[in-house]
């Protein structure tokens, strides 16, 4: 397991409006593991996630990034260690032109012309839009627009990776194709961080996952020990995995994640 | 007798070169729960837009076959006097919204007023919808300020306020947390045993397969199937369509249980509950 610091939080509070605390005190360690981030509607997610970026400040208590408070750095500085896909493509997208909009954030944080052409190609590339790139984003559906979304964060090549759910409006393929980069952005190094409300999706891609309740963190764990936990689940609003609930109602004790799991262990039993 | 009925339909977009729609049949009646599925860019949205007339008479384009909402074809009739009978939830909640209303209470009267319905009733089915879908905490809030989620549920209610016969409902619950999804879809499978139609776009095939009555797969605009979930998703081909079938027929399929009195696979967890938990006492 890795247990390197990537961000750390201590005694996290914050609020919109006074007397109105949407994070309540948040001490945890975001480490290498590709982590999920769940929790009810207003749990606090989108809020937390923002402050990573520096997008808001915290009202009390601090986060640390590789070991330093970013409360000294700004965003622009920020920009260049973590990135961030917005739950809304069309409140990121701006520009006519897929490879403008994918090479705009490297460029702004300072690559070289040809190394932001190249990191973005490659973005394209993993997300299979490569041969999009000349089109206009708006002219595109919204699938695709979340795609070219995710592709111009990837090409910014930072060390952490945040996405606010981005299986909206993605088919089967389509979000086999974001567990792949998901996979593949983890190999290369990366931290990747996801909000996510599909837990069928979380119990096959992520190896952490982290429950938000009211501004608390409710439970933390591999993502096999907390999907374990029905009635906590219950609590935060969210559900077991499909596999996971079939299994259980079954009365098995082990903790089923994906239905490969499932149906190979019943077939070897079956010999 | 049918509440719907589309006969042959074929629609090419304005300054396009292929059929987003290419001869879709099929008919619902009053009440049923309709599932459309298939990949993106398969022509779903579409369809919803043509049941709602604004394909072609927003869109226009070249247009054949037709629609008809009990006897009223759709082509021939303004958008404006239709949507009292089909009412319509966008796939994103902000194209819906109004931007002309300051609270969640006042976008969910927009439509009320333009019907000119009377001011006591209409209160009373705005309190309604939004207690149906559990945002009346959310009524002084400016729309723009909801999260994703809470803007979805106000946009559900704006269409139920207007109390149409039939709703479309495009991917409606993408935004929403498992049991915030769950309660949405009780809440549209109430207003289907009242006598709504619904026609319910979705890539999640498990709340497909608990909740339709019927599931159509459209595939390059082109229709697939029409049948019950059982038959939709026990076929073998589903992964030419870009459909993955639900977990639970998964699971069956593979380890080869099929619903002896049906000749399916299951679809729901209950359905397969109890043919494998015989399974399970056997060995």
């Amino acid at each position: 397991m890795d247990n390197n610091k990537i961000l750390e939080m201590k005694a996290l509070h914050f609020s919109y409006t006074e007397g109105d605390e949407i994070l309540k005190g948040l001490d945890f360690v975001i480490d290498e593991r590709s982590t999920a981030i769940i929790g009810q509607n207003g749990a606090g997610k989108t809020t937390f996630v923002k402050l990573l970026k520096g997008l808001l400040r915290p009202t009390s208590g601090s986060i640390h990034f590789e070991g330093n408070d970013i409360a000294n750095m700004t965003v622009a500085q920020l920009a260049k260690h973590i990135g961030m896909v917005f739950q809304n493509p069309n409140d990121q997208i701006f520009k006519n032109r897929v490879i403008d909009e994918v090479m705009f954030g490297p460029l702004k944080i300072g690559m070289a012309e040809s190394v932001a052409k190249q990191k973005a190609d490659e973005a394209l590339e993993l997300v299979g839009l490569k041969d999009l790139a000349e089109k206009n984003p708006y002219d595109l559906g919204l699938s695709s627009r979340k795609l070219v979304a995710i592709a111009s964060i990837i090409a910014m090549d930072t060390k952490v990776i945040i996405f606010d759910e981005p299986t909206i409006a993605q088919d089967y393929h389509g979000k086999e194709l974001i567990k792949s980069v998901i996979r593949k952005l983890r190999f290369e190094g990366k931290t990747v961080i996801t909000i996510i409300h599909d837990m069928d999706f979380v119990a096959d891609t992520f190896e952490r996952a982290i429950v938000f309740a009211k501004g608390n963190i409710l439970l933390d764990g591999t993502t096999r020990d907390v999907f374990a936990k029905e009635d906590i689940l219950k609590e935060a609003y969210l559900e077991q995995p499909n596999v996971t609930k079939l299994c259980q109602s079954l009365g098995y004790d082990e903790v089923f994640l994906t239905t490969e799991e499932f149906i190979t262990y019943q077939k070897a039993k079956a010999k | 007798m049918s509440k719907i009925v589309v006969e042959n339909l074929k629609y090419k977009y304005p300054a396009t070169d292929f059929l987003a729609l290419d001869g879709i049949s099929f008919s619902a009646k009053a009440g049923e729960f309709i599932g459309i599925i298939g990949k993106n860019g398969s022509g779903k949205s579409t369809l919803c837009q043509a049941i709602a007339g604004l394909v072609p008479n927003f869109y226009k384009g070249s247009y054949g076959g037709k629609v008809m909402v009990d006897d009223i074809e759709v082509k021939n009739v303004d958008i404006s006097d239709l949507c009292e009978k089909v009412g319509t939830v966008f796939q994103n909640p902000f194209n819906q919204v109004t931007g002309s209303k300051l609270t969640v209470y006042e976008e969910i009267s927009f439509g009320l007023e333009n019907l000119g319905i009377p001011k006591e009733e209409m209160i009373q089915r705005i309190d309604e919808a939004m207690e149906l879908l559990d945002i009346t905490k959310y009524k002084d809030r400016n729309p723009f300020d909801l999260s994703g989620g809470q803007m979805q549920r106000m946009a559900i209610a704006s269409i139920i306020a207007m109390q149409p016969e039939v709703i479309v409902l495009d991917e409606p619950t993408s935004q929403l947390d498992p049991q915030g999804r769950e309660e949405v879809y009780q809440a549209v499978q109430k207003l289907s045993k009242k006598g709504i139609t619904i026609f319910m776009v979705e890539h999640n095939m498990e709340k497909i397969a608990s909740y339709s009555d019927r599931v159509l797969i459209i595939d390059d605009g082109k229709q697939i199937a029409y049948d019950t979930p059982q038959k939709i998703f026990s076929r073998d081909d589903l992964d030419e369509y870009g459909i993955e079938a639900p977990a639970f027929t998964k699971i069956c399929r593979e380890l080869g249980k099929k619903n002896p009195v049906t000749g399916c696979y299951p679809v729901t967890l209950e359905e397969a509950n109890d043919l494998l938990k015989k399974d399970k006492g056997e060995m």
